[in-house]
């Protein structure tokens, strides 16, 4: 008997049964879910402006807007800065990840996990390090200076490339790993069995798979620093050195130009939408980089020369990767700790983020399964797409809708919680349904049609085909849509206020009052939460490896 | 056939709690079909043979010389897998050349030998087609020709027909036997070790038939007579009923 839907009476006749209408109302149950979780989506992505474009007479002029010269010079430093971070960290990242995957030593899985932790490393306290290390009175510079050449001026455009390729860089070397991890084991074994040296096993094994990967992976990080918000506002923010998002956070913190804010939102809307559009034609999108499979072993005899240029390019990414970690720990460390920690604010801010962050995390997760469970049932739908149309909206867009619509309505800051939690919860989504979505559609193409044929729908389907599937990425998922709201200053930065401080928020008001020993102090901490959550998350997500005999 | 071909003494490979010790040896020319349950270790002894799985302990031996350091491409075998076993980036022209060549430029002669070489599995015409443009049997076949192209006096054969039906199965393994003698050029044959899940495949084509049981070679012998072996309650287990007909 082939299906859920029909049971054999006792008397041998077959009979629709419970199971048929069971799968219906599995069916519903899920695209109600998803069709839930997209309403909310939608409303607290596009509510605000919309009612914002319908009511306002902020509303710009179109052609205004395209013809104002500031508008047009922000809008290309955006592209600008977004294509050379993009070209640095592809360029970094590929020689990297080759390397990485080419040398066999102790400590490689670490040094993996290393490379992870810049992605979910609070961006202001990244900005930290790589001022600490590339700044004015940074090592670099100190190094520069004693060699008699000039130190590096860090802020503007130089100081934006470093620091996305020091947070997107790692990534691109994970994404490289892990394709090269996706080359079947039998080619490995070929190439060495064939003896190909360095330039052929790189032309017949290795650059067909990078090949599939790095369109995808030079989207991804166009994509996360054409939307780049913190770096720029720390390292940039003058004229010459702005995006579209600074721009937007300036037009309404400082300038209270709604009209202006209005304007650059719907730019900044179009531009990602239009990358978006972009990266959904380039394969490899789907790679994230966040979790990678059982490396396999190669054959390989690399010459010495090659092994050295392997061990070089390992060693000065770690070392560009590393130095900022190291410059934030000892700068904390450095710090007055003791009396920062006693801190009745910092106090507050603390539990401030982390109830923010478990809010947005369980929020982010619960949306995420939503929509996963409802594209299942509409494969190419709204359900599937609508995850990373998120990444059109950043959340200063998002943030800066709701501040002019609440407070024309309401106090802005007594609404700040739940905008704030909202807003981190749907920045998430994307990544949470990255890194859920392949595990539950391996679960569903393997074990569907059992599922079906023993009428396991519902729950007991959760519990029993999903659930073990979906356990350990939802592990990581839950974990890193955590750090993502801990480190957030994206949202927080228009809704701050003494009442209702996050420690990004409150790292940010210290810096800018000058206490940069109180600054070094809070981003150790807020980078030693963040980091330990994920490795923990990493380490309880990292699958375990068996490998039988055959 | 003279000589030893190869030898496994107490060649040991321990993994996630299972251990595999293999003594085991072949002589030069012979066509050993490997069978045994699934698990039991067949494809791990390839892998000892190849060089891709490190010994823990004992030793394998090819004509004579131990193979311990030695690296897969300096081995005298030659492996052929169930799958990918083309790169899909090169024709197929280019993966059979890399049997003689990883170089990828070829002399003139070295040309003419690869087309030959297709011609004889009869992929003369489509030396220019990619793998994805391929059948299964043609990849297989230009897997064979790389094989035979390399020179090696052994061959490695792990399920490399599983996937293909009876009839194709029948003819890539007629095709084997041909190469096997005609394709080596010296007129001794090649020593084959073929992991098979098709006991019939071993007793019409090998010499010798070993079958492998929990890491242990439990069984060696004649291939037209091992199977019909009936006091073996591991053979019974694997063979099920109705065994020695086939």
């Amino acid at each position: 008997m082939a299906g859920g839907d029909r049971a054999l009476s006792p008397a041998g006749t077959v009979r629709r049964g419970a199971a048929g209408g069971a799968e219906a109302r599995d069916r519903h149950v899920r695209l109600g879910l998803g069709l839930a979780a997209s309403l909310l989506l939608a409303g607290l992505l596009g509510g605000a402006f919309l009612v914002l474009l319908l009511t306002s007479d902020a509303v710009p002029d179109p052609l205004a807007v395209l013809a104002d010269p500031y508008l047009r010079a922000v809008t290309g430093f955006t592209l600008l800065q977004a294509g050379l971070s993009a070209l640095l960290s592809v360029a970094g990242g590929v020689p990297l990840g080759l390397a990485l995957h080419r040398t066999r030593f102790a400590g490689r899985a670490l040094v993996l996990r290393l490379l992870l932790l810049p992605q979910v490393l609070p961006v202001l306290v990244g900005a930290l390090g790589i001022v600490a290390v590339w700044g004015f009175n940074g090592l670099v510079s100190d190094a520069l200076a004693a060699l008699g050449l000039a130190r590096i001026n860090v802020y503007g455009l130089a100081g934006i490339l470093l620091a996305h390729a020091f947070f997107n860089l790692p990534l691109v070397a994970r994404m490289v790993v892990g394709a090269l991890d996706g080359v079947p084991a039998e080619r490995w074994k070929l190439a060495g069995q064939l003896g190909l040296g360095r330039l052929a096993t790189f032309r017949i094994v290795e650059a067909p798979a990078l090949r599939a990967v790095l369109p995808g992976a030079f989207g991804l990080v166009f994509m996360l620093c054409a939307t780049s918000f913190t770096l720029v506002l720390v390292l940039g923010g003058g004229p010459a050195a702005s995006t579209l998002q600074v721009a937007i956070y300036k037009a309404l913190s400082l300038d209270f130009a709604a009209g202006n804010a209005v304007a650059l939102c719907l730019v900044q809307v179009s531009l990602t939408a239009l990358v978006l559009l972009a990266l959904s034609r380039l394969p490899g999108r789907e790679a994230g980089g966040f979790t990678l499979g059982a490396a396999p072993r190669r054959y390989d005899r690399p010459s010495r020369l090659a092994s050295a240029a392997d061990t070089a390019v390992l060693f000065l990414g770690l070392l560009f990767v590393g130095a900022p970690f190291a410059a934030i720990l000892l700068g904390g460390l450095g710090s007055d700790l003791g009396p920062l920690l006693a801190n009745p604010a910092v106090h507050r801010a603390t539990l401030t983020s982390l109830v923010v962050g478990l809010c947005a995390a369980s929020l982010a997760v619960l949306l995420s399964l939503a929509l996963l469970a409802a594209g299942r049932e509409r494969p190419g739908s709204a359900f599937e797409i609508g995850p990373s149309l998120v990444l059109v909206v950043p959340p200063v867009v998002v943030g800066a809708g709701w501040f002019l619509v609440l407070r024309q309505v309401t106090d802005v800051y007594a609404a700040a919680p739940y905008v704030v939690v909202a807003t981190n919860a749907a920045m998430s989504v994307p990544f949470v349904t990255r890194i859920v979505g392949p595990a539950l559609a391996a679960a569903h193409a393997g074990q569907d049609r059992l599922a079906r044929s023993l009428g396991l729908f519902g729950l007991a389907r959760w519990r029993l085909v999903d659930w073990p599937a979906a356990r350990r990425p939802l592990t990581l998922a839950f974990a890193f849509a955590f750090a993502l709201s801990l480190g957030d200053l994206g949202a927080i930065a228009l809704f701050g206020s003494p009442d209702f401080q996050t420690l990004p928020f409150l790292l940010y008001q210290r810096l800018g009052s000058y206490r940069s020993t109180d600054g070094e102090g809070l981003a150790l901490l807020l980078g030693v939460v963040c980091l330990a959550l994920m490795l923990l998350a990493e380490r309880g997500a990292a699958p375990s490896v068996r490998r039988p005999l055959a | 056939m003279s000589g030893e071909a190869i030898r496994f003494e107490g060649a040991t490979r321990r993994l996630d709690g299972f251990e595999a010790v293999f003594d085991l040896s072949v002589a030069a020319g012979t066509w050993l079909g490997i069978i045994g349950p699934s698990g039991a270790g067949k494809s791990t002894l390839l892998d000892m043979a190849a060089g891709f799985s490190d010994l823990d302990a004992g030793r394998v031996a090819m004509f004579g010389a131990d193979m311990a350091g030695i690296a897969p491409a300096d081995r005298p075998l030659a492996m052929v897998f169930q799958e990918n076993n083309l790169f899909p980036g090169l024709d197929a022209f280019r993966n059979a050349a890399l049997g003689l060549t990883p170089r990828l430029r070829l002399s003139a002669a070295e040309r003419a030998e690869v087309a030959d070489m297709l011609e004889r599995v009869g992929l003369a015409d489509k030396a220019g087609r990619r793998p994805h443009e391929l059948s299964g049997g043609e990849r297989g076949r230009v897997a064979l020709a790389r094989a035979f192209l390399s020179r090696r006096p052994i061959l490695a054969l792990d399920e490399p027909f599983a996937a293909l039906g009876p009839a194709l199965r029948a003819e890539m393994l007629a095709l084997l036997a041909d190469l096997r003698v005609s394709g080596s050029g010296e007129g001794t044959p090649r020593t084959i070790l073929m992991v098979t899940h098709h006991p019939e495949d071993a007793v019409a084509h090998a010499d010798r038939i070993a079958f492998v049981e929990n890491g242990r070679v439990a069984l060696e012998g004649p291939a037209h007579t091992l199977l019909s072996q009936r006091n073996d309650a591991r053979l019974d287990r694997y063979l099920g009923p109705g065994r020695g007909e086939t």
